[in-house]
């Protein structure tokens, strides 16, 4: 506990990358404040008043010399700014092969879900070496998810869906923080994250399962494609929904991440935000050559239900899949 | 102090201050000196009280677990945020120095609108009273930055009072700047160029731009803050339609050129610091003060690199990741003409030099840290963690409280007409620089480890370096205290200080201290630049005096 340690520990691929900017930045800064200070220092004590010293043609302006501290201190700082860009680049672009987790925040606690279908709370099990994306949400107010072993974090916010991804490096348990202020026990709304090498996690899924976690038991089994398709039938969405024409409504399959005509002529990319605007809040954006008759299920629908419906619809790429042979992207 | 002040000078008959008696004088002047000395009294209890809430968030912090309840905690950080900010950064050094210097150092009878003035400071008192109420009956939890949809739907607190509060100081800030704004224009005394002037009040004009522009921008965000929390009308509400992240973006619209509100009157005082103690022209005059002009307006577009994880889109982050950068470039040349101006001086080095001596070691810090914040895979790490914390009060408290202190000291004998002991001077000073440091420096590795900011537990590892912060701030306390006291004892105790006691140039060195109600007896021709020392001559004048001394004895 008394121990002074420097850095959180390197756990991620990103992490020595942004821990290289990092010193870098340390040691310009240590460079011109000792610049700064050495420069001071000879001036206090060579020009101390009553000192003999030589004070004559003292400059009052130099535009060389300003010249030089404009140019090379914003050569600096584009070097910075690109680097830093090209770090930034990679840790808001998950790979197309990141196996989707599923975060939803609350006041005060952080609720996971892994494709794999298995629930936690505060605590979320990894596999060391995957490319992991968490997509998340928020039930109420602003958070963030941050993991500091993986130099990474992202709000979360209600009404939208943002990610976050890391490949863990190192196995072993670390820190989940929140790092957006949400009210009275901000600072308990923490968690762990805890990495483990791939067939231990297999392992650790597979016992799991026999349904010691307290709580959703019962769907410990099913990954979220299958939970959507279970909620899928429950709220009566293929009713509408059904087969490849569709009926009162459009079909859904292959519409994940196409690109959507609406009522009004605008096109819009149907994407997470728009799946969920199009459940919860469904007279929002019709759909060209249908009827707004769909009912708003906001209110009846929790934020992971419909985690677990887009992740079912999304499981339908192509027409004439089933959800059963189809399961999200990157699991195998 | 140079040239022995000490006995030799007698205090002018009648002055600002005995001009006339009672308390009714003073709440109802138009003279702008009284009103600085309103500001300085009630800005100085503020900036107290929010010194008590921050030694409480240190307390709490000295352990990992819970000493106060979080509710309790949460409110304490949120009162300290919006005092310290709202109540006394961005006030301080333009309603206290700037308003008792503006009009001498441009050889005005007074600011343009003294009614409105004293209104400014009515209104400034006002909202800070609703505040301040706000905060007895119990006080706010959002944090000083009021994210919605926290602050409009969950916050179970004054928030709309206190917002309120916020909204009228807002006016106070909008009609000093524009008072501060005429009267640079057209009260300018008869050969008072742009290029002679002083270089605090080209801080103090660009600071007043930022304010009349800015300001706004915050009334109308607080606006929809209440009406958003009273009437559930929904711009920032997901649930009906609206969207939180547009508040963050109207809040930081003006919330990025308040630092700026805070930065440029300091590095105004501390350009006349180092000349007056150095006795040189401030190296590279003319950039210096247009480099505040174009950090004002530069300073505007800068907003978005507080939203670099709020979800705002990735082009937007490199665009404003691009802009910090270059607008940081200003404020460094900056240090290197102080820096310079240094060379071939006479310098000497009184409490007010200490203090402009610690302003560039501590700004150079805050500075470059600004530069991990405002690089984005980085900052994608740091934000909303104490490196954060320590970033900002090493801007705000290093070099806005920092500068505040020393033109405090600098200007002293001029508002007061006495001097204070320069040993205790010094030695505060020291204090305040070994304290701040050990508080705040520990807190970038804090930061850096992953410690969030607005935690009132936290895991047992961050405890060591929350300990080092929680020492620091103990000795910072001490440095802070310190110059109540011999402040307040030299109003009485203190030696007359005569018109100039040190020898500095500028317009308000040239008339008494403290100067009578209209300033000058006669308005004054300028006929010479703003610091039109020669270091070399008045070099050679102060040998000899030595010489003369020492033949004496
Ligand atoms: C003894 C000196 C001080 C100490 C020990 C101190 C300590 C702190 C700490 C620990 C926080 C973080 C609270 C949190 O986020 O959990 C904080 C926040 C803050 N401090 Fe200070 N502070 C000091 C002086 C000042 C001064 C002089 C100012 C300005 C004049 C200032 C302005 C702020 C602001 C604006 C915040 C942000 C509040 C928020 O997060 O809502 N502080 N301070
Ligand atoms: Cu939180």
């Amino acid at each position: 506990m008394w121990e002074l340690p420097l850095m959180p520990q390197q756990a991620s691929t990103i992490a020595e990358k942004v821990d290289a900017l990092y010193l870098f930045l340390w040691g310009l800064t240590a460079f011109f404040t000792l610049l700064i200070f050495v420069l001071i220092l000879v001036f206090a004590v060579k020009y101390k008043r009553g000192k003999v010293a030589d004070r004559s043609n003292a400059p009052d302006t130099d535009h060389k010399l300003e010249a030089v501290w404009i140019v090379v201190p914003l050569a600096i700082s584009l070097v910075i700014f690109g680097w830093a860009t090209s770090i930034f680049f990679e840790q808001v672009r998950p790979p197309a092969d990141a196996v989707e987790y599923f975060a939803t925040g609350k006041q005060w606690m952080w609720k996971f879900q892994s494709p794999e279908g298995k629930r936690e709370v505060n605590e979320l099990h990894v596999p060391k070496g995957r490319n992991i994306k968490v997509t998340m949400t928020s039930e109420d107010v602003l958070h963030d998810l941050f993991f500091p072993a993986f130099r990474t974090k992202a709000d979360v916010l209600p009404g939208r869906y943002t990610n976050v991804w890391f490949n863990a490096t190192k196995t072993g348990t670390f820190h989940i923080f929140c790092a957006e202020y949400c009210g009275m026990q901000h600072s308990l709304m923490i968690g762990k994250v805890i990495v483990m090498e791939p067939d231990e996690y297999e392992r650790w899924l597979t016992s799991a399962a026999s349904g010691t976690a307290g709580q959703a038991t019962a769907d410990a089994s099913e990954t979220p494609a299958q939970a959507g398709e279970r909620l899928f039938t429950q709220y009566g969405c293929q009713t509408c929904h059904q087969g490849a024409s569709g009926t009162l409504g459009p079909s859904l399959a292959g519409v994940y991440g196409s690109e959507v005509e609406l009522q009004n002529g605008e096109k819009v990319k149907a994407d997470d935000d728009y799946m969920r605007e199009s459940i919860l809040n469904s007279s929002a954006k019709i759909v060209k050559g249908y009827q707004a008759v769909m009912p708003n299920f906001k209110g009846q629908i929790s934020e992971e239900e419909v985690m677990n419906l887009i992740a079912y619809i999304k499981a339908q790429q192509g027409s004439g899949a089933t959800a059963q042979n189809l399961t999200p992207t990157g699991k195998r | 102090m140079p040239g022995a002040t000490n006995g030799v000078f007698e205090m002018p008959k009648t002055t600002y201050i005995n001009a006339q008696e009672g308390i009714k004088s003073w709440l109802l002047t138009g003279d702008h000196k009284r009103i600085a000395i309103l500001y300085l009294i009630s800005i100085s209890i503020f900036f107290a009280l929010g010194g008590i809430f921050a030694a409480l968030i240190r307390i709490e912090l000295l352990t990992p677990g819970p000493d106060l309840e979080a509710e309790m905690y949460n409110r304490a950080f949120t009162a300290h945020g919006i005092v310290m900010v709202f109540m006394f950064l961005i006030p301080a050094i333009p309603a206290v120095l700037g308003n008792f210097l503006l009009p001498i150092m441009i050889g005005a009878r007074d600011l343009a609108f003294p009614k409105v003035n004293l209104l400014s400071w009515y209104l400034y008192m006002i909202g800070g009273l609703l505040t301040l109420s706000a905060m007895l009956m119990g006080g706010v939890d959002t944090g000083w930055t009021f994210y919605t949809p926290y602050s409009t739907s969950y916050s179970q607190s004054y928030v709309f009072l206190t917002g309120l509060g916020i909204f009228i100081m807002g006016f106070s800030s909008i009609t000093t700047g524009l008072n501060f704004v005429i009267t640079t224009h057209k009260m300018r005394a008869p050969g008072m160029t742009w290029s002679r002037l002083p270089l605090f009040v080209w801080s103090q004009y660009a600071t007043s731009l930022v304010m009349l522009l800015g300001t706004p921008v915050i009334a109308i965000t607080v606006v929809l803050l209440a009406a958003e929390r009273v009437f559930g009308v929904g711009v920032f509400n997901p649930n009906l339609g609206g969207d939180p992240v547009l508040f963050q973006h109207l809040f930081w619209f003006y919330s990025h050129p308040a630092v700026y509100i805070m930065v440029l009157p300091a590095m105004g005082v501390i350009s006349e610091l180092i000349a007056a103690f150095s006795r040189r022209r401030v190296f590279g005059y003319s950039f210096v003060a247009f480099s505040s002009l174009a950090i004002a307006i530069f300073g505007f577009l800068v907003w978005g690199h507080h939203l670099f994880v709020s979800g705002q889109s990735a082009y937007a982050g490199i665009i404003f990741s691009l802009l910090s950068f270059i607008v940081a470039i200003p404020s460094a040349v900056k240090v290197f003409n102080w820096t310079t101006t240094l060379y071939k001086g006479s310098i000497s080095y009184e409490t007010p030099m200490l203090y402009a001596l610690a302003f560039i070691g501590l700004f150079a810090i805050g500075g470059l840290t600004g530069l991990f914040c405002a690089a984005l895979g980085l900052d994608v790490h740091i934000t909303d963690t104490y490196f954060i914390i320590a970033h900002f009060h090493y801007v705000m408290v290093g070099a806005t409280v920092i500068a505040y202190l020393g033109g405090i000291h600098y200007w002293w004998p001029k508002m007061t007409g006495r001097t204070y002991p320069e040993f205790w001077g010094k030695l505060s000073a020291m204090l305040i620089y070994v304290g701040f440091n050990l508080t705040f420096f520990p807190q970038f590795i804090l930061g850096y480890l992953g410690m969030p900011r607005r935690y009132h537990v936290y895991p047992p590892e961050y405890q060591v370096l929350n300990v080092l912060s929680t020492a620091g701030a103990s000795v910072l306390a001490i440095g802070f205290m310190m110059p109540v006291f011999y402040l307040l004892w030299s109003l009485k105790f203190g030696p007359v200080a005569g018109p100039n006691p040190w020898g500095a140039k500028g317009l308000e060195w040239e008339t008494a201290s403290p100067p009578p109600t209209l300033n000058f007896d006669a308005t004054p021709i300028v006929t010479e630049e703003a610091y039109a020392y020669d270091a070399e001559a008045e070099e050679s004048a102060y040998q000899a005096a030595l010489q003369q001394a020492k033949h004496a004895k």
